[in-house]
């Protein structure tokens, strides 16, 4: 009796293979992975490309922008994605900038502080400073939020900051902006940075947190599309060689002013005019 | 034994599909050791210990803080699991009315089926933040314990609760007849019978808390130290792998392999103390 | 006496805190996540990164993933507890080999069955990301948890049942489909549930073998999103995906009860039919 309904199920799992693969129309893949913040860009950008080429399904993974590098060399991948610009060792590669994004430094809403300038966040994030009254703040010891190894905004954050991850005393680590955003929006006295983009949203939709302006500048969308914000990157798609085909045709769709509303949705800056 | 012709044939069948499951476990190791070898054949495995730190990026790869993480945060989920799951399982039995004890079971049977995930964001938006209004940073040693907690109460409950159940009603009647109190019988009677069970289910939650990736990856704050006291932020072995993986390559990627060997160490030792409690009883 | 109330007390206590934790928890859940709970969400797709839109093709790469796991590890693993229980002597050294092996495979940390099938479906076998290697991966991951349910269930099949079928010269195999494997059909559905209550529920094992892509599956071989790593993403990566984020979890979770409720009610259907029958 069991064997039957084993075999019923085996059976039924068979022909519903059978119905996937047998059924599936030949349609092209296009296959992006990389940075975890270029993926859901990527991801809709794909979705209105599909619908106007049929012939072609747009699959996107993520992993972070090394892997997107790693993958786009090695052709695992017909387009990376990093959410930064090509190193000097990646020259072999060739980049596509599709949006711009900015990191911001962003504090719990609660929080007194309104400016820090560039010494105190270095010395805040180095431990030399590890209390808000030190920086004019509520005594308070301080929570410092870092990202784990790997990721550019990381990278980018350290570069700034001319700073060696060795010598960063982080209290937290986090992976995904989300995690970071939610982890300062528990904890009053947490400093951390994320894509602007994303806590821009956040602040704007209720989320306990605040964008500190850097270098006077107020962290916004606004200010890293005029140039003017100093702590912003590219989002760039990756490829091998010189794009032809169906690969030139979405990645000249990824650039075109067509897409503008979709960056925008997704609190990017377009490059496109 | 004897067996007809039709016996044989699916004995052979049944012995091949036995032997494919027993290769998964090998094909686990060998592929584990396969991706660790780029770093394991410098033949210095004392890096993994004598290392500074874990910064993988200047090649420094020091996996002992969160060996210590990952046996800390699991010793204290079990410190608080064990006696709350098998207080569970004694009301179940012996304490609450059936009405009670079946809606108290369903409770922990769900309790045992929600996601880790969503473990892990209850963890890091509710709990945390209270933790935080204590200790800050909140996201620390104490939080992974208490969500862990969470994770492997139901294994350690329901484990419990059919150990305590599979007890033939004789020894009821008998502690009855010795008019022994309620507690008297649970603690001299029937929790000595129950014991190798139970402690069979304690060792499969210890596997549970030892593997768990997502809500500790969530909640522990992810530092690479050996933490000072239940409020400092830790990374666990299996966080790590998670936190980096998608990011790793070449020697990087071996090390997190290297944690993911030394994690199957951990749980093979594990299986060994099974085999010990098993045979003692 | 004092010492059998204050236990009474502490158990109670006890009961009342972890009732408590989980009361509390799903009623944030349900706070959060009951406003985008509808007919649609659970049709439709994924819009703008998830924020919008419903759950519809993550609903059917879960489904098409388990099913996967379940129709390549159930019998994989009914013929191991077959064989381990019926046609093995209890200290043959091969049976003792194996059995060991699997306790350990039960306690494998599902992050670790995550990098091995990257590394050996996805990369050495060439499937890539793809709900045949997540199926694949999940199947190794739950054919522990289905032999020892198997083996428990067909154990506690008396030995006269065993007795009996060969006196009546019937031959093993016989006697299985006759007698054995229909008294331990409970046990065996039980098993079956308990293995897709912990794939349907799995992200880590997931994330690095079926991959993130949130469309409709054209075949086994394209990438397919999870609903629990669906869940992670909205919650992690996605700003303002939390309101989405709690009603996939909110399905989740009622797919969890629907599971175990069928579960119970089945095994005790079987059983009943089984005593009437005999």
């Amino acid at each position: 009796m069991k064997k039957s309904a084993f075999i019923i199920l085996f059976v039924l799992s068979a022909a519903v293979w059978a119905y996937f693969t047998l059924t599936a129309p030949a349609r092209q893949k296009l296959v992006l992975t990389g940075s975890s913040t270029v993926a859901p860009l990527a991801a809709e950008i794909g979705r209105l490309f599909e619908s106007q080429y049929p012939g072609v399904r747009i699959d996107v993974q993520t992993g972070g922008s090394s892997r997107g590098v790693k993958d786009a060399r090695m052709e695992l991948a017909d387009i990376g994605m990093a959410s930064r610009t090509l190193k000097a060792t990646e020259s072999d590669l060739l980049s596509f900038t599709i949006a711009l994004d900015g990191i911001s430094i962003i504090l719990n809403r609660d929080n007194p502080i309104t400016a820090l300038n560039k010494q105190q966040i270095i010395d805040i994030y180095t431990g030399k400073i590890v209390n808000w009254q030190a920086v004019g703040g509520s005594k308070a010891p301080i929570t410092v939020v870092n990202k784990a190894e790997g990721h550019s905004t990381l990278e980018l954050f350290l570069h700034y900051l001319g700073l060696k991850n060795t010598q960063v005393k982080p209290q937290v680590v986090i992976g995904d902006n989300q995690q970071g955003i939610k982890t300062v929006a528990g904890n009053i006295n947490a400093i951390g940075y994320v894509s602007i983009g994303a806590a821009e949203y956040e602040a704007m939709h209720g989320t306990a947190i605040k964008l500190l302006p850097l270098n006077g500048i107020p962290a916004s969308v606004k200010n890293v599309q005029n140039q003017s914000f100093p702590l912003s990157r590219p989002l760039n798609l990756i490829t091998k060689k010189q794009p032809t085909g169906i690969i030139k045709a979405f990645i000249d769709f990824a650039r075109s002013p067509e897409v503008n509303p979709i960056i925008e949705a997704q609190y990017f800056v377009p490059v496109a005019n | 034994m004897f067996l007809s012709q039709t016996d044989k044939h699916l004995s052979l069948w049944l012995r091949l599909c036995t032997l494919i499951s027993a290769t998964i476990l090998a094909l686990i190791i060998m592929f584990l050791l396969a991706e660790s070898w780029p770093l394991l054949k410098h033949g210095v495995l004392t890096q993994f210990i004598s290392d500074e730190s874990w910064h993988p990026a200047q090649r420094l790869y020091n996996i002992l803080p969160m060996l210590s993480a990952t046996l800390l945060s699991t010793l204290g989920a079990l410190t608080l699991a064990t006696p709350l799951g098998i207080a569970s399982a004694m009301f179940n039995r012996y304490y609450a009315p059936s009405f009670l004890a079946s809606g108290y079971r369903r409770i922990i049977e769900l309790m045992a089926g929600i996601p880790s995930v969503v473990y892990g964001l209850w963890g890091l938006t509710t709990l945390a933040p209270v933790i935080n209004l204590w200790h800050p940073p909140g996201v620390s040693l104490l939080c992974a314990i208490l969500v862990l907690a969470m994770m492997i109460l139901p294994t350690i409950a329901l484990t419990a609760d059919s150990a305590l159940g599979a007890i033939p009603v004789v020894f009821h009647q008998t502690a009855a007849a010795l008019a022994l109190s309620r507690w008297g019988t649970i603690r001299h009677v029937l929790l000595p019978l129950a014991k190798s069970s139970i402690g069979a289910g304690i060792m499969l939650a210890t596997g549970r808390a030892i593997g768990e990736t997502m809500a500790v990856l969530m909640v522990a704050g992810n530092v690479v130290q050996q933490p000072d006291s239940l409020f400092d932020s830790v990374r666990t072995l299996t966080a790590n792998i998670a936190l980096e993986m998608a990011y790793a390559m070449g020697d990087h990627r071996a090390a997190l392999f290297v944690s993911g060997l030394a994690l199957m160490l951990m749980i093979i030792l594990l299986a060994g103390l099974a085999e010990i409690n098993k045979r003692s009883s | 006496m004092l010492k059998n109330r204050l236990a009474t007390l502490l158990i109670w206590l006890s009961v009342i805190l972890i009732s408590a934790v989980f009361v509390v928890l799903v009623l944030d859940l349900v706070r959060h996540g009951w406003a985008g709970l509808s007919l649609a969400y659970l049709v439709d797709a994924p819009l703008d990164a998830g924020r919008g839109g419903g759950i519809g093709p993550i609903m059917v790469s879960t489904g098409l993933i388990l099913a996967l796991t379940i129709s390549v590890a159930a019998p994989l693993s009914l013929a191991t507890a077959v064989f381990l229980t019926e046609f093995s002597s209890k200290n043959s050294v091969f049976s003792g080999v194996i059995k060991r092996s699997l306790d350990v495979l039960a306690s494998v940390p599902s992050i670790v069955f995550g990098l091995f099938g990257n590394a050996f479906f996805c990369v050495y076998l060439g499937l890539g990301f793809s709900i045949l290697s997540g199926g694949l991966t999940l199947a190794c991951m739950v054919l522990p948890i289905l032999i020892r349910t198997f083996s428990e269930g067909l154990r506690a099949a008396p030995d006269e049942y065993r007795l009996a079928a060969a006196a009546l010269g019937l031959n093993r195999a016989a006697a299985l489909r006759h007698f054995l494997l229909p008294t331990a059909t409970p046990a065996l559905i039980a098993g079956l549930m308990l293995a897709i209550g912990r794939a349907i529920a799995e992200t880590a094992a997931l994330i690095f073998t079926s991959g993130y892509v949130d469309r409709m599956p054209d075949s086994l071989m394209d990438s397919g999103r999870a609903l629990s790593i669906h869940i992670y993403d909205l919650s992690m990566n996605v700003a303002g995906g939390d309101s989405h984020a709690n009603s996939a979890a909110l399905i989740l979770i009622s797919l969890l009860f629907m599971i175990n409720t069928l579960s119970s009610k089945l095994a005790y259907h079987w059983m009943h039919k089984r005593i009437t029958c005999l």
